[in-house]
């Protein structure tokens, strides 16, 4: 039916575009490659409003590039146009044709925005999380399930998450762009938000999500991501059981144990079942694809961040430790037997 | 006031005379106030587009390492607030000070010592805030500011100039604004009814009544900030019962009309340049006006749509977006109405009009995309990407800097007596826009693929390293314009024609008077007739315009000091504010400023100036007509 309304040339602009527009894009998910209902609705709206604006956008050129050749100055020719006061009809008519276009694109805008909004955490099924944002990390608190865990959101598929957004210090904004729009978090006002997960793929790559801070937040703020598994139910429920065991490390760690206990404690808990007071919790950690929310979780790395947390991500408030080389390797192994 | 009342006449002081670089500090001239508020205007606009180009060496290459994330975040901060408070504003300035009154056939400006009040604040103001490059770092906050990103570091003191130069700055503008609006409403030459005003006049007071009322919320934020900083006030604490989302809502009451004086001026060359060079009257004028006017009160109602993502809820977000597609509608009025100006017209191609034509086109891509933006929960994907970036560069760059651009061909004859090099002025056109296109078009996908904006880095693999570099490079086409127009400038500074009265063919009153004009504007305040005054008479036959009264003596306003040295004082008492709990390892440093001696020192200077103003009086001088008549021969 749409197609009707477009003539030939706006149909192949419309179509020019959209390639152009999806050229540029991978097929990692994106608002406009959406992988989740959320997402799916907004890029809807989104199409729609495109589609509504390059037929504006149609018609402002066509009378442009016309007006240009017709109306150019023939050389040696001074003649005075006609005066021309205006023109009611006309004036009537680009009055009007916006406004209904307008309507066009408001009404599925005010139904989305009030759907977006609905708050279904008393809903049978629904998941809740916390999420509380700090300067540059993220932490994830399953209260219903007793559950803390931190960068790394784990989510059974097919499943709507109703979030609770939360800042620590400054105003983020959380944001998992192939999934759906974003949320800020201001610190000392609550918002809510909820995403439906996508189903799992085949591909395990395809499981897991880009999730960004989206508000300036300071200097690491670029550097502030975080990831979303999603998982089936099964393995969700494995995984929450995995967060409530104690954890339990090799002899080869042991050194490593006393290395944590004496110098990390203090901010990061590794128990899954407390919230960490004040950096990331680490129970699980071994499982983690990423240090620092950016880089590979490698011993490289990892000796790297502890070395200087802030040569690896700029504003990151975790303090650099002065340790030994064997104690790095030895705090490494312990780390990676954190599961 | 520039009173030309005979009786008077005996009353009258002597002209001071002052020369030299005392008479550009001294100056009520609005002519000379225009060519300030242009060159400082001018200088900000140089230097933030530096910054941009700096920014964009950075986002050259993922994970590249030219600057840090610090100086990277002063960096873009610094762009935005330079650009939209120091730059483009004042660029307006100029042009409405130097303008204003020859189109409306005044010999001055209302106030014409607020109005080199208003010029010193701004550069003070500016100067202040640029200062933070050498004294410990730029503003980092963002030009936006966000709380409490921008009160808890009070170690660092950027924000601190942010907050004071800013509030310096902007009583320049208000003073500017409310001087425009008293002149406009009263020293129209008769005849001159509202509804004969050129555009870019009605442009002016609408923008200015905008800025009166923006500006002022403004001021109130960067008071709690400054409060918060320095004086331990909790506005924006939640810990004490403050809240960070007040700055919000009245940064945007601001930020959002501000949006609006930015581009409302452009509106208005755009509905001079066109008719000029289409030979034809402004299509729909009447339509033109009540669509500035719609757009002015509009934009004071729709500022939420910046705050969409902040959680405001489903009520409010579907309100503020009804409200904002509506400002569409008087847009697209406007649009048709420029296009239908040059539909029948014989449109010359000169750069001037080169600008102002296509400013249509680009102007409509950056309003589609914003009432893209205005569709809530589709922007709860834009929001902070690099499609709202895509979207306010293309309405300020292709909107505002276009105009500034057009009117600076336009009206560079008028304000310095030369004619810019037509073949330069092309080149820099088509560089500049087709650069422009190449920065900002790809930032769109850029967006919508997912790219935050005010990162510092990204990531490779994501898939947005060609367009990050192809937005470089386009970036570096713009600076290689902007280059080519210095060269122009400084060419026909040195070397170009002498520019005519009237070049373009024009329509309106500072056609009629001599480039540059001389001191008094008109040796006869002209009658008005009709809309395009100076058209008019043309198509009678007439040379120039009929005067609405005899020759006389003409009331002139005497210069002053007093501006610059109050402006100096407001800018010591600031230094003196930002440093005041500073410690500078240093007992004569620590003792003038914790002492607070500097701020005393400051605000001694600024009152002593305002008594001095009060106490001494001076009621400027008459030029006598014989001294007219002699210019004449």
């Amino acid at each position: 039916m749409k197609h009707r309304l477009f003539s030939g040339r706006a149909a192949a602009l419309f179509a020019a575009f959209m390639m152009l527009l999806l050229a540029g894009c991978s097929d990692r998910p994106s608002p406009i490659n959406p992988a989740a209902p959320v997402a799916e609705e907004q890029f809807k709206l989104i199409l729609l409003s495109i589609g509504i604006m390059l037929i504006v956008c149609t018609v402002v050129f066509v009378l442009f590039f016309i007006v240009l050749v017709r109306f150019r100055e023939k050389p040696g020719e001074v003649k005075i146009p006609k005066q021309v006061e205006g023109n009611h009809k006309l004036e009537i008519t680009w009055t009007v044709i916006p406004i209904l276009l307008l309507l066009i694109l408001a009404v599925p805008t005010v139904a989305l925005t009030f759907a977006l909004d609905e708050n279904h955490s008393d809903v049978e099924g629904t998941l809740n999380v916390q999420v509380v944002a700090h300067q540059f990390w993220w932490e994830f608190n399953y209260h219903d399930l007793g559950v803390y865990t931190a960068q790394e959101l784990v989510v059974p598929e097919n499943t709507r998450v109703q979030f609770t957004l939360d800042s620590a210090d400054v105003i983020h904004s959380f944001w998992v762009p192939g999934i759906g729009g974003k949320m800020d978090t201001n610190p000392g006002i609550t918002n809510h938000m909820y995403l439906d997960m996508p189903a799992v793929q085949p591909d395990p790559d395809k499981n897991i999500y880009v999730g960004k801070c989206a508000e300036y937040c300071g200097e690491g703020h670029a550097l502030m991501d975080f990831k979303v598994k999603v998982v089936t139910q099964d393995e969700f429920n494995a995984w929450v059981d995995s967060m409530r065991q104690p954890v339990q490390v090799s002899e080869a760690a042991q050194r490593g144990e006393e290395l944590f206990a004496a110098n990390c404690i203090s901010c990061h808990a590794i128990n899954g079942e407390q919230p960490s007071p004040s950096g990331p919790n680490l129970k699980g950690y071994a499982n983690r694809d990423l240090v620092g929310g950016f880089r590979p979780n490698e011993t490289q790395w990892v000796k790297e961040w502890i070395r200087s947390p802030k040569d690896v991500k700029p504003g990151a408030t975790m303090p650099a430790f002065n340790l030994s080389e064997e104690e790095l390797d030895a705090l490494v192994q312990y780390l990676f037997e954190l599961r | 006031m520039a009173h030309s009342h005979a009786t008077h006449a005996t009353h009258a002081n002597t002209k001071k005379n002052y020369t030299g670089i005392m008479d550009w500090i001294t100056t009520v001239d609005h002519k000379k106030i225009g060519i300030l508020y242009f060159g400082a205007g001018l200088f900000f606009f140089l230097l933030a587009g530096v910054e941009a180009l700096l920014l964009r060496i950075q986002l050259m290459f993922p994970m590249n390492d030219f600057v840090s994330a610090q100086t990277f975040n002063e960096l873009f901060t610094m762009h935005g607030t330079t650009m939209l408070f120091l730059a483009a504003l004042p660029l307006f300035y100029g042009y409405m000070n130097y303008i204003i009154p020859l189109q409306i056939g005044a010999r001055d400006v209302a106030f014409p010592f607020l109005n080199a009040l208003g010029l010193w604040t701004f550069i003070f103001g500016g100067i202040l805030l640029n200062l933070s490059w050498f004294l410990g770092g730029a503003p980092d906050g963002g030009w936006t500011g966000y709380p409490t990103l921008s009160t808890f570091n009070t170690a660092h003191q950027g924000m601190d100039f942010y907050s004071i130069g800013l509030q310096i700055a902007g009583i320049g503008t208000l003073v500017g604004a409310i001087n425009f609006l008293v002149t406009i409403i009263n020293m129209r030459a008769p005849g001159m009814s509202f509804m004969r005003l050129p555009l870019f006049t009605w442009a002016t007071f609408i923008t200015s009544a905008l800025i009166l009322f923006a500006f002022t919320a403004l001021a109130i934020d960067l008071i709690f900030m400054t409060f918060d900083r320095l004086f331990s006030a909790r506005f924006f604490d939640v810990a004490y019962g403050g809240n960070p989302i007040l700055w919000q809502h009245i940064f945007w009451i601001f930020g959002h009309p501000e949006v609006y004086i930015l581009i409302l001026p452009a509106f208005g060359i755009m509905s001079e340049v066109i008719p000029t060079f289409s030979r034809k009257r402004l299509f729909g004028y009447s339509s033109m006006v009540f669509a500035l006017a719609l757009i002015g009160f509009l934009g004071f109602m729709v500022w939420a749509h910046h705050m969409f993502t902040v959680g405001m809820g489903a009520f409010a977000n579907a309100l503020f977006a009804i409200a904002t597609m509506l400002i569409a509608v008087p847009t697209g009025i406007k649009v048709f109405n420029w296009l239908l100006t040059m539909w029948g017209g014989s449109i010359r191609f000169t750069t001037a009009s080169l600008f102002a034509i296509s400013f249509v086109p680009t102007f409509v891509m950056g309003g589609v995309t914003g009432v893209m933006l205005a569709s809530a929960p589709a922007d709860y994907q834009y929001h902070d990407t690099y499609f709202v970036v895509a979207h306010f560069h293309y309405v300020i760059v292709g909107g505002s800097v276009f105009g500034i651009f057009a009117a600076l061909f336009y009206w560079w004859p008028k304000m310095f007596g030369k004619m810019l090099n037509e073949t330069l002025g092309k080149w820099f056109f088509w560089i500049f826009s087709i650069g422009f296109h190449l920065t900002f078009f790809v930032q769109h996908f850029l967006g919508l693929d997912g790219m935050p904006r005010r990162v510092y880095t990204y990531l490779p693999g994501q898939g947005w390293d060609l367009s990050n570099l192809v937005s470089s490079i386009g970036a570096y086409m713009m600076g290689i314009g902007v280059i080519l127009l210095l060269i122009n400038v400084v060419y026909t500074i040195r070397k170009g024609p002498d520019a005519p009265a009237d070049p373009w063919d024009g329509r309106t009153m500072e056609w009629t008077v001599s480039s540059p004009s001389p001191l008094y504007n008109f040796k006869q305040t002209p009658l008005v007739r009709g809309l395009d005054a100076f058209w008019k008479e043309k198509m009678d036959g007439n040379k120039g315009m009929t005067p609405a009264e005899p020759l006389q003596p003409i009331h002139m306003p005497n210069g002053s000091i007093l501006p610059f040295l109050m402006s100096l004082g407001l800018f010591i008492a600031g230094f003196g504010f930002i440093y005041k709990d500073y410690d500078f390892n240093n007992a004569l440093m620590n003792g003038l400023f914790n002492n607070y001696i500097v701020i005393y020192a400051g605000l001694l200077m600024l009152f002593g100036s305002m008594a001095t103003r009060c106490l001494i009086d001076d009621p400027g001088y008459y030029i006598q007509p014989e001294e007219l008549k002699e210019e004449e021969a």
